[in-house]
């Protein structure tokens, strides 16, 4: 069969895939359009497609009366500093586990196993009195420390070092490396796809988390977008919609532009989570 | 790459046990140190930030905690299994559990029947625009919860919305969607579907590369029609990653929280309140033992739903 026949039998196939894909897009570009109307025009019926009258007065509305900066600022350093953690602390544990022998280390295994699926809303409510007695309720360390490690991203580094050659540690230490060595100089160098799904994974989860900065944000000092997002949209701004969809925009898009650039790699990541 | 040493791997490989041997103590004693001083920082932060919590938080489910305790967690009355009968004659918690047991029963299958038909759809030898289409259906996974949320509720604001307003262009009148007690929750489940049919399609993609092309030719000359093939060939291969995903989606789907909270509040009447937000909502209220106990109901629940999966599609051992 040639390639023109082909694909004259499969036109319902493009034809399903478009208008499937015509239904993903369509919110975001919805979305950002809305994000740049009036009010007014937005509660137009029937509703217009393209801006008439493009404004850019939600956006100043968000950031100098609802201080999104601060929350910006915010989003981006919890989720910097708890992909950093989660990238130094998992991969140096799953070396760990992988290739070195020491006492409790399969007790230490067998608890990262126990806790690879206990999800958030188990632990929310001791977790906040202890972030509470430590004077962190409402402070970024608050938001950073509970997620600076994660089970998920010890057992996927472990799974990933386990199938180095080990033949490279022993051969460092004939060198006489020392295991830290060993560890910074020959291990890491190696992790570089482990590490980039690691990466993309905690940055996107923190970036998007919602239940615990909701918890612990209980001020305009430490909100998250997210956080911001939700409460201005169920306050006294829930019908400003133009407000709303500028927020959505300055959610989603840096880490839409993110995805697009490395859109390769976080599919790759995905489907090896899923395989293993 | 990372070989700073001239020496070839496989000779080392044989030479390495002996030299392990002749010095065991030392060696083992310089892991030792390695292993726990490369573990220590991640163990203090799990145990104190999981493992902790996850103990206390079984003690708090026992007690009366509520917010005015919180300098002093554990001075509070032991009240035994109070908290629990109290959640199960809670009408609000009932409501709250048959919402979210609605959301996943319908959630679940519709999420991944959609996930699937697009993977084969993706799989069957398309190659114009594959990966436009798969970038395009994988783009609301990494999207804020919480955004497309808010965006959601304006395309289904019943005068100026968009669902409503290309329901007209065929002649249909639109419901009041996230104002109906019928309509709130299906469309809360039709953005959630939305939102993450992106995950378990490309996980399905990569168990699709596992189905060997030769026996669906072989079948296809034996006379065997698509359907018959996908569902004889295709779908036996695809069932460890199907239960993967259907254990996944149902873990994340039975915690629904960021829906609710934002495109109704968990209305109108509580038609469309979940499990997590009603437990947040009791947390909010200064109720820490209640939500204790409530957020142990779900995991509880969670366990018991992944047992459920894992006993009807897991792979039988007798092959």
């Amino acid at each position: 069969m040639t390639r023109e026949a082909s694909f004259r039998n499969r036109w319902w196939l493009y034809l399903l895939l478009t208008v499937a894909f015509v239904l993903v897009v369509t919110p975001f570009v919805w979305m950002v359009l809305g994000s740049v109307k009036s009010n007014a025009e937005l509660r137009s019926v029937p509703p217009t497609w393209w801006p008439e009258n493009p404004t850019m007065q939600n956006f100043r509305d968000l950031f100098s009366r609802n201080s999104f900066g601060r929350y910006f600022f915010n989003s981006t350093v919890v989720a910097l500093t708890v992909t950093a953690g989660n990238l130094l602390f998992c991969s140096a544990v799953g070396y760990a586990l992988a290739m070195l022998s020491f006492r409790g280390k399969r007790l230490i295994f067998a608890l990262i196993l126990g806790t690879l699926m206990i999800p958030g809303v188990v632990t929310f409510v001791p977790l906040f009195v202890l972030v509470a007695n430590m004077g962190l309720v409402n402070t970024l360390p608050g938001l950073i420390l509970p997620f600076l490690v994660s089970p998920f991203g010890v057992f996927l580094m472990r799974q990933f070092i386990l199938g180095l050659p080990r033949d490279l540690v022993e051969a460092a230490r004939i060198d006489g490396a020392g295991e830290l060595a060993i560890f910074g100089r020959v291990i890491l160098p190696l992790l570089g796809p482990a590490l980039a799904t690691l990466g993309i994974l905690t940055f996107l989860g923190s970036w998007n988390n919602f239940l615990w900065p909701l918890v612990v944000a209980t001020g305009e000092r430490s909100y998250t977008l997210p956080v911001a997002l939700a409460l201005i949209s169920t306050g006294q701004n829930q019908t400003n919609y133009g407000l709303l969809l500028a927020g959505a925009t300055v959610v989603v898009i840096p880490v839409l532009i993110v995805f697009l650039i490395f859109q390769k790699r976080f599919i790759q990541g995905i489907a090896t989570t899923g395989m293993k | 790459m990372a070989a700073p040493t001239a020496t070839p791997p496989s000779q080392v490989g044989r030479l390495a046990p002996r030299t392990t041997g002749s010095s065991r103590a030392p060696g083992a004693a310089r892991e030792e140190r390695a292993g726990w001083l490369l573990t220590l920082p991640f163990l203090l932060l799990f145990l104190t930030f999981t493992a902790w919590p996850v103990i206390q938080s079984v003690f708090f489910s026992f007690t009366d905690i509520r917010n005015r305790d919180l300098r002093t967690p554990f001075a509070v009355d032991f009240v035994g299994l109070d908290q629990y009968t109290k959640a199960f004659a809670d009408p609000i918690f009932r409501k709250a559990a048959f919402n979210t047991a609605y959301f996943v029963l319908v959630g679940v299958p519709l999420t991944m029947l959609v996930a699937l038909t697009a993977a084969v759809a993706l799989n069957s030898g398309i190659s114009k625009f594959r990966s436009v289409f798969r970038l395009g259906f994988y783009t609301p996974v990494i999207t804020s919860i919480v955004a497309v949320a808010v965006v959601w509720r304006f395309l289904l604001h019943p005068d100026a919305g968009l669902v409503n307003t290309a329901l007209g262009w065929v002649g249909v009148d639109g419901p009041n969607w996230l104002g109906s007690t019928t309509w709130a929750m299906p469309s809360l489940i039709a953005m959630a579907t939305w939102r993450n049919f992106g995950t378990a399609m490309i996980i399905f993609l990569a168990g699709l590369q596992g189905v060997p092309h030769a026996l669906h030719e072989a079948a296809a000359i034996d006379g065997a029609s698509a359907w018959q093939r996908f569902r004889h060939i295709t779908l036996p291969i695809l069932r460890p990653t199907i239960l993967f995903v259907s254990v996944t989606t149902a873990i994340g789907y039975l915690q629904f929280f960021e829906e609710p909270f934002v495109m109704t509040d968990g209305g109108p009447l509580n038609s469309t309140i979940s499990a997590s937000m009603y437990t947040y909502q009791q947390f909010s209220f200064g109720n820490y033992g209640y939500a204790a106990a409530l957020s142990y109901l779900i995991f509880i629940v969670i366990v018991i739903v992944t047992a459920i999966q894992f006993r009807f599609l897991a792979e039988r051992d007798d092959r």
